[in-house]
């Protein structure tokens, strides 16, 4: 028995005129500075001023949101008392207004303890709607709520069903003001959505589809979004495929990959997108010996050599390095920017960090401490896994 | 040889593979407090039962059978029926599903137990490993 869970997902050009019907009284904003003076507040206030609805605005998420902000916002909430609470942005302010609504709702929860058991009660005050602006996370469309511990440096993996989204407003008008690195690194992050969530150990008959067909939009969209943002085509294809992604990933899982860019982006603040994705080309290197048969699917989907085991496993790790290139991302954390002393000094965080983070325990190979020390290791110096 | 289950020798196995397990010895090395999981009687089993296991620092302290929830002090509180332990022991379930799908409930520092996924996944290794005879 499992549980297949999505928004209503509104999508295609357009689609944020869905606001202009929206019955209530007051929404909370969600989002950050970028976001108000991009104008796309304002674009999103006046469709709700058209549906009656007064809007107050949260603009406060900084990137990789932490638990203090995460209060803040359900303080601001708590004042305001939204029937509406709205998450505009990327990954962060959209995963802030999940944590936020939870908060508005449940002030006797803590943060780190929002979590897939029981039951949160919610839909009493509020509900939620997400608005991505990056071609993505695909957070409008997953319950998983991702908040940065910022004293012990350590992102967590949080969130219960219940805290998804009643509507997603998946309009390609809204990312288009992307420039070519943000392009690069949420499209990469829809990638490594797409790739885990069909070969993770969760992986299900009703995600596959959804992954399979992500995957071939990105390999297909993302070097042609990156070099020309105005190709609209491109970007509405990146923006479905990022909530394709976000619909696979979000119900089966995500794995290895993720559980090494959340440490690597907790301690040195590589963005979510560029880290996961530098990492997925060794986590398949990794699990190739063992599982060889996921990845292999996944290549002859996208047309690429199929031999049907851990051969064809290594060329989807190369055909992703590959892309990675052509838009313009690093393929090792050294290229990345990182120096390595100071990678070293943290090694064992890393380490300890990645092996705990919930998104490890669908990995189709545990690495062991010190297998995790060297992956993190060849990552940085560009070394395919051979081990 | 196979263990009956349930049965306060299974439990002991239990013990003895968490004990063997060099993975579990890494992972729980921070880990300090103790279960009880009920096996809850269903049409497959009569009678609700009760496990206790100690977990310090990587290691087993103590475990048995035992008469209730009561009977040991423990930390964190693990309940399914006799069914949903069976496919987890059989690795037909994931308990860490199992739980998200409310087949099992869990009482206790929840935010702690987030902090150990590593180790949970490893006990679940373990708990798949021991050679299990279950009734007819």
């Amino acid at each position: 028995m499992w549980n297949f869970i999505s928004p209503r997902i509104v999508f295609g050009e357009g689609a944020l005129d869905v606001l202009d019907d929206l019955v209530g009284n007051r929404a909370l904003i969600v989002t950050d500075k970028v976001m108000v003076q991009l104008g796309l507040v304002n674009k999103v206030i006046a469709h709700l001023k058209k549906a009656g609805i007064q809007a107050e605005i949260f603009d406060e998420v900084e990137p990789d949101p932490s638990v203090q902000t995460a209060r803040q916002g359900a303080q601001m909430a708590q004042d305001v008392q939204p029937d509406w609470i709205i998450g505009l942005g990327g990954g962060s302010p959209i995963d802030a207004a999940k944590a936020i609504w939870v908060l508005y709702e449940r002030p006797d929860i803590e943060p780190a303890a929002i979590a897939p058991v029981g039951e949160l009660g919610l839909r009493k005050k509020a509900r939620l709607i997400t608005i991505p602006t990056t071609s993505g996370t695909g957070a409008e469309v997953t319950w998983a709520i991702v908040l940065t511990d910022t004293v012990e440096k350590r992102k967590m993996g949080l969130g219960h069903p219940e805290n998804i989204a009643d509507i997603a407003i998946v309009d390609p008008e809204m990312a288009a003001g992307m420039p070519p690195g943000l392009t690069a690194d949420t499209g990469l992050d829809a990638l490594v959505h797409a790739v885990e969530g069909y070969t993770c150990s969760w992986h299900m008959d009703l995600t596959d589809g959804l992954c399979l067909q992500a995957a071939r939009l990105v390999f297909k969209y993302l070097s042609r979004a990156v070099s020309d943002g105005q190709d609209m085509e491109a970007r509405e294809r990146m923006h479905n495929a990022a909530t394709c992604a976000g619909l696979g990933f979000g119900n089966a899982m995500a794995s290895m990959a993720h559980a090494m860019g959340h440490s690597l982006g907790g301690a040195f603040h590589v963005p979510h997108g560029r880290a996961v994705a530098l990492f997925l080309p060794y986590t398949i290197e990794f699990f190739a010996p063992q599982a060889p048969e996921r990845f292999a699917e996944l290549a002859a989907f996208m047309g690429f050599p199929n031999t049907g085991d851990e051969k064809a496993a290594r060329a989807l790790a190369y055909q992703i390095r590959d892309l990675c290139r052509k838009v313009g991302n690093p393929i090792s954390v050294a290229e990345a920017g990182i120096e390595r002393k100071a990678y070293e000094n943290q090694l064992d965080k890393l380490v300890d960090d990645a092996l705990n983070d919930t998104q490890m325990v669908t990995a189709l190979r545990t690495p062991s401490f010190e297998e995790t020390r060297q992956l993190f290791l060849y990552a940085y110096e560009g070394r395919p896994i051979d081990f | 040889m196979a263990f009956k289950f349930p049965s306060d020798e299974w439990v002991k196995e239990f013990a003895r593979q968490i004990n063997s397990s060099k993975a579990y010895e890494e992972s729980g090395k921070d880990w300090e407090g103790d279960w009880i999981f009920t096996v809850e009687a269903d049409e497959a089993y009569p009678k609700t039962v009760y496990f206790f296991i100690g977990l310090y620092h990587g290691k087993v302290t103590d475990s048995a059978m035992i008469e209730s929830e009561d009977a040991r002090e423990a930390q964190y509180f693990m309940r399914g029926s006799f069914t949903t332990w069976r496919k987890t022991i059989e690795g037909k379930l994931d308990p860490i599903q199992g739980l998200m799908t409310r087949k099992f409930k869990l009482k206790g520092n929840l935010m702690k137990v987030l902090r150990y996924p590593r180790s949970a996944k490893e006990l679940v290794n373990c708990v798949v490993r021991v050679p299990t005879e279950f009734p007819s």
